[in-house]
Order: C-alpha cells, then structure tokens, then sequence
C-alpha cells in the first residue's frame, strides 16, 4: 500500500505576509488608506522628531542651578531635578520625609499578598487596609505623638497630597456610593428620598463650588476662633461630591441585573442585606467595574482643583515653583513633568481595571 | 449677580460685628500662639515665594517677618498661609490669619465695604511699558503707531485705550489669550511693546530670550498701590503692622541698615536714637518692646535693603525703584516720623 503523501503547500506570495504584508493590508489597502497613512507618517514626522530632540537630546540633565541651562536649545530638566523632593513632599520637613515614605512603602507591602493567589486572608487584609492602615497613615503624617513631630495639614503637599486627596475620595466614596445606590432604590419612602435628594444635590453643583464653599463661606459661618482644618474640609467635600457619581454607577450596575436573581434571593429566604451582599452586589460590582475605576481616574485628575483653595497638590506645588524668581521661564518643563506623573498614575488605574475585568470574568458574556 | 452681592455683603458685616468683640485681641493671641499667621500669594515672582526647601521670600514676606520681628524680637517666627486671589480676605474675616500681606491694591470699596483696614504701601505698582531696546524709545508718548501685545479682556487693555486716546495716539493692538503667548509674541517680534503691571513686566523680561534686549519706560499709567491688610476692628493690631512697615522706611531715611544698626546704637542723632528705641516714647505707643525697631532693622532690613534683595538689583528682577524710591529721592515712599 502506498502512503500518500501530500504536495508540500505553495509559499503564500511574498506581498501577503511579513513586513510587506502587514504593510499592505493595514496601511496601504486602498488609494484612501494610502493617502492617509502618508499623511499621517508626514504629521509623526513634524511632530515627533522636535518633541524627541526638545525633551531627551537637547535638554539638560545636570547641573543645579538656572545657569546649568543658559543656551541650551531643550528643555532644563535641571529645574524639576533641583525641586523634585517638593514636588513629592511639599513643605514636609526634610528630616521626617521617612514618614511619608514609610506610609506609601507599608501599603505596598500590605498590597502585594492581594495579587498572590494562594493567599488565603484575602478579605481580612482589604478590610486591614481599608480600615486600620488610613489611622496609621495619618499618624505617620500628622504625628503629634508617639514621640513623633507633629506637622501641619498646611504642610503637607506636593505628590503624597495628591495620592492622600484620591485615596480618601476613593475609598470614602465607594461604600457611601454603594450605601446611597441601595437607598435609592429602596422601597422605604424617607430612605428613597434622602438618597435622591443628596445624590442629585451633590450631582448638580460642580467640584470647583463645593472646595470654594468649603474654604471662602464656611469659615465665615463658625464661631470665631474655630479652625476647622483646610484640608479636612476638602476631603469631606471631595468625599461627599465623588460618592454621589459612584452612587449612579453602581445604580446602573443594580438595574442591570435581571429581576429573576432577586427573585431567586428572596425564594432562597435570604435577608435584604444577605440577598444584597451574597447575590446582587457581587454581580452589580462586577458589571460596573469599568464605570467605577472610570470615576476613580476622574477623582485622582480632580483633585488638582484643591489649588484653588491654597492647597498644594502636586500641579500646585508645581506653578508655586514658577515664581521663584531664580527660575522664571521653566513653566514647560513643569507641565511636562506633571502630565506625565498623572499620566502613568491614571494609565495604571486602567490597565489594573482591565486585568480585573478579565480575572473576574465567568463565562457568560451580557 | 445683585443677589451675590447683597449675600457676600451680609457675610462680609457679619464678620466686621464679629471680629469688632475681639478688638485687641490679635496681638495677645500672638503672644499667646507663639508665631504671627500670616497670608501671602501663592507665589509672584519677588513679593512671595519658596525654594527648594520651602523657605518663604520677597517683598511681601518681609512684611510679616518685621511684624515678628516688632513682636517677638525674632524674624522667624511666622507661619505663612498662602492663598488665593479669591480666598484672601475671608481667611483674614475669620480670623484664619493675623495679617494679609499678598500684593493687595488699595482701593475704596475693598477698606470701606470688607471690614478691613490698609496699614500701608509696601509697593506702588502700576501698569507701565516694555519694549524692545532696538525700537530705540524712551518714554510711552514716544509710542504713537506702535503695535501691542496685550491679554484680552483685563483692565490693562482699557487703561492703554484711555492712555492712547488721552493723549491722543493711535496703536494696534494684538490680543492673546494668556500672559505666556503674549510674552511669546513681543519676544518673536510680533508687536513692539508690551503692556501690563510694572512688577509682572520685569518678572516677564526674565522670560524672553534676551532679557538684556529689552527696556521697562518709566511711565506708569495706572495706580495700584499694594500694602498689607489687617482686619478691622483690632485698632492695636493695625498699628503694629502699620508701625513695623513705617520703621523699615524711616530706617532707609535716616541711613540705619542691617549692616551698621550696632554703630548707629551710639549715635546722637535724635532721629536714630528715637528710631532704635534710646528715648522718646520707644515701644510703649505699641505695646512692644523698645527695641522693636532695632530688631526689624537687624534681622530684616530697612526698606532699601528688602527692595534690593527681594525685586531690585540684588535678584534676578532688576526693578528699578521709581515710585518706590524714597519721598526725598524722587519716589512716593514716605513714612511718618518716628517721635
């Protein structure tokens, strides 16, 4: 008996694959297409190369003062060098930066055993998180004992403000959010309309009025002689503002899941709150993940509306050096810089977004 | 826009009433808290602003360091708030600070209707001119037919058309929409001058690529005169901050610097010998110690001393003094007579 064997298959033509192929199919299909990948690759080109030469190949990397950058075509690095431990620690003094560094170090350190799987306390740890290590951060920062300094709220800035301002947003706002989306859908009167009223108050007034109200008016209204701390204000504010947008979205999550699973909870003879927190919510959480680290991008970039009211986060920080009359003329440079720490701080929000989708994905597309 | 208005105005009264039951409490709490509170700008270039190491300087700051100094004999006890444009004068009505000293123009409706009192001026700024060396003008009615770089809607563009149609010039004005494209604009040769306060226009020089190409004309054609403020209702309090300004000024008249107060204490002029505290009424007028002066001068300067370093020839501004200088020099600087 023979074997057959088969003819060994042709090469596809050599303008189908590789580098020519992929050419020819993404760019160059059609006359159209042609014309605009031209056109784009022409617009890289006038943009790109200045940019490139601008902020690595020209600019100025070393030296500490403004003289370091005299005639120098780029950009002068050498000012964001020489004010770069304000910009992360504002007015903090030097000699207890270990405090700030202790406390962002300590909730890495707690937050890398929630990305090991075969970790076991997982739910104990977030709860440590969410609960005990905001006390601990804030005696690190405002000290007053345990033999610790102590340092005014007006002292904090820069970088570690920033974070604090969206860490207390995100994780004040997203329980209250959670908390106000059942309320509004509850079927209890007072409860419904106490929610409505307090999502759509917060909804209907911007950021900018909130921290304006909190910092010009509200001191005129308390008795002489309160200081009701600036930068608690803001928090309570940016607390308030951000969980009535959480509210909504994860109201969008609670309307998304179909009637049969309440129904499904309630023959199972499920409480309200067993039937919320074992069946809906994780469902309706789930669902919402997008909208919900949406918003946290949203709050970590609203937070430089502080500098309105005298507080420093880390663009503020950032104009508050443009003054120093050593080093007018160095506002590019700054904005560069500011852009691109939020930028990878609200790119990696995403990415860890998506990686969450996918992990908490079970199957069953909607 | 009315109803705004009548409600910051009731707010405002409030807190002239409420601030009027503490007259005379401001220096006891002070005295009390250790440090003087004071509010400065967010940051302008030689009035206030931080290092690298978030030490406070300028024109402005040196004000609340006299005030420490007149208080507490010692420059550094003060802890400043810096502030916005916007929150000023509600951080001074509550009482958040003790002194405002953050580039404040002194106008009727601010002293009359915001309860609160002008202890001085520390800096007569106005809207003045820059232009480039090469134009070969000095002095604005020289200007007639020039093109101007201007920001859009500020009140700098309607003093320049009343300063042109009063004297009867013509100019073409190129509008923008920020203080960075303008500057762009005069430094790449799109108008020949540029307009705006006469403290931003040096800070702005700093910026064009050849600072040394262009000229600040001594014309000023507006007034804004800045000064620090304390809220009203604290007579004492006022005078101290007052006093304190006008012992930096009297110091510059009668030659008394930081580098030679100590051979000026055996002096027998009787003008520096009431000055640093030796006879007359010294510190009891105040409520201060008799050497409250001497310490102003010592450890902040006199007032020629905190212009140079701040905004004139020792730092990178290089304003010159103009107005600034001293009422027998020329200037508008003039300070009433310590006796």
């Amino acid at each position: 008996m023979s074997v057959h064997t088969p003819h060994p298959d042709m090469p596809p033509p050599i303008l189908n694959v590789g580098v020519l192929g992929w050419l020819r199919s993404n760019l160059f299909s059609s006359p159209l297409h042609a014309a605009l990948s031209l056109f784009a690759i022409y617009l890289l080109y006038l943009t790109v190369p200045p940019i490139i030469s601008w902020a690595f190949l020209e600019a100025t990397w070393v030296g500490d003062s403004r003289e370091a950058c005299a005639g120098g075509e780029g950009a002068c690095w050498v000012f964001v060098k020489v004010r770069i431990n304000q910009f992360m620690y504002g007015f903090y003094p030097e000699s207890q930066y270990w405090r700030i560094n202790l406390a962002f170090g300590l909730l890495i350190v707690l937050a890398i055993p929630l990305f090991i799987k075969q970790f076991q306390h997982k739910g104990k740890l977030a709860i440590f998180i969410l609960v005990v290590y905001p006390i601990i951060t804030f005696q690190l920062f405002s000290g007053g004992n345990f033999g610790l300094t102590h340092v005014e709220t007006s002292r904090w800035g820069g970088l570690s403000l920033t974070l604090i301002l969206a860490g207390v947003g995100i994780v004040a706002s997203l329980p209250l959010g959670i908390v106000l989306a059942l309320g509004r859908r509850s079927k209890m009167p007072i409860v419904k309309s106490v929610c409505v009223v307090f999502i759509e108050f917060w909804r209907g007034v911007p950021l900018i009025t909130v921290l304006f109200m909190s910092s010009v008016m509200l001191p005129l209204f308390l008795p002489e002689g309160t200081n009701f701390d600036k930068l608690l204000r803001a928090m309570i504010g940016i607390a308030l503002f951000q969980s009535a947008y959480m509210a909504e979205v994860v109201r969008g999550g609670l309307a998304a899941i179909p009637k049969g699973q309440y129904e499904a909870a309630e023959a199972l003879g499920l409480s309200y709150w067993k039937s919320m927190g074992l069946i809906i919510l994780p469902q309706a959480l789930k669902l919402v993940i997008p909208g919900i680290v949406n918003t946290f991008i949203a709050l970590f970039k609203d937070t430089t509306l502080v500098l309105i009211i005298g507080l420093f986060d880390l663009l503020a920080i950032i104009q508050q050096a443009f003054a120093d009359p050593d080093w007018l003329g160095y506002s590019i440079e700054g904005y560069v810089f500011a852009a691109s720490i939020f930028w990878v701080f609200c790119f990696s929000m995403s990415r860890y977004s998506m990686a969450l989708e996918k992990k908490l994905h079970t199957g069953h597309t909607r | 826009m009315k109803k705004i208005h009548v409600i910051a105005s009731a707010v405002a009264l409030t807190a002239v009433m409420s601030s009027n039951a503490f007259a005379g409490a401001t220096l006891d709490g002070v005295k009390k808290k250790g440090f003087v509170q004071c509010g400065v700008s967010t940051g302008l270039p030689g009035f206030s602003s931080a290092d690298e190491k978030g030490n406070w300087s300028g024109l402005d700051v040196d004000v609340c360091r006299a005030v420490a100094a007149a208080v507490f004999g010692d420059a550094g006890k003060v802890k400043y708030t810096p502030l916005t444009a916007k929150e000023r004068f509600t951080a001074l009505q509550s009482g958040e600070i003790d002194m405002l000293s953050r580039n404040t123009t002194w106008t009727l409706t601010r002293d009359s209707s915001l309860g609160l009192n002008f202890a001085g001026v520390n800096y007569y700024d106005g809207q003045g001119f820059m232009v480039t060396k090469k134009l070969g003008v000095k002095s604005a009615l020289e200007l007639d037919g020039a093109s101007f770089c201007i920001q859009a809607g500020t009140t700098t563009e309607l003093n320049l058309a009343d300063y042109f149609r009063a004297n009867d010039m013509s100019y073409t004005p190129v509008t923008f929409d920020s203080s960075d494209e303008t500057v762009k604009a005069f430094d790449s040769g799109r108008c020949d001058a540029l307009t705006s306060d006469q403290s931003q226009l040096y800070a702005l020089r700093i910026k064009l690529g050849n600072p040394d190409g262009a000229l600040v004309l001594p014309e000023v054609i507006s007034k804004e005169p800045l000064g620090p403020v304390t809220a009203q209702g604290d007579e004492e309090w006022y005078k101290i901050v007052r006093w304190s300004l006008f012992a930096m000024l009297n110091a510059e008249e009668l030659g008394v610097s930081s580098a030679n107060v100590e051979q000026m204490m055996s002096s027998s002029d009787p003008n520096i010998r009431r000055l640093l505290g030796q006879e007359g009424i010294k510190g009891g007028g105040l409520g201060l110690a008799d050497d409250w002066a001497t310490n102003i001068i010592k450890q902040v300067g006199n007032y020629g001393e905190a212009f140079e370093r701040n905004v004139g020839q020792g730092s990178a501004l290089k304003i010159a003094r103009g107005q600034n200088a001293l009422w027998n020099k020329g200037g508008l600087q003039y300070a009433p007579p310590i006796r």
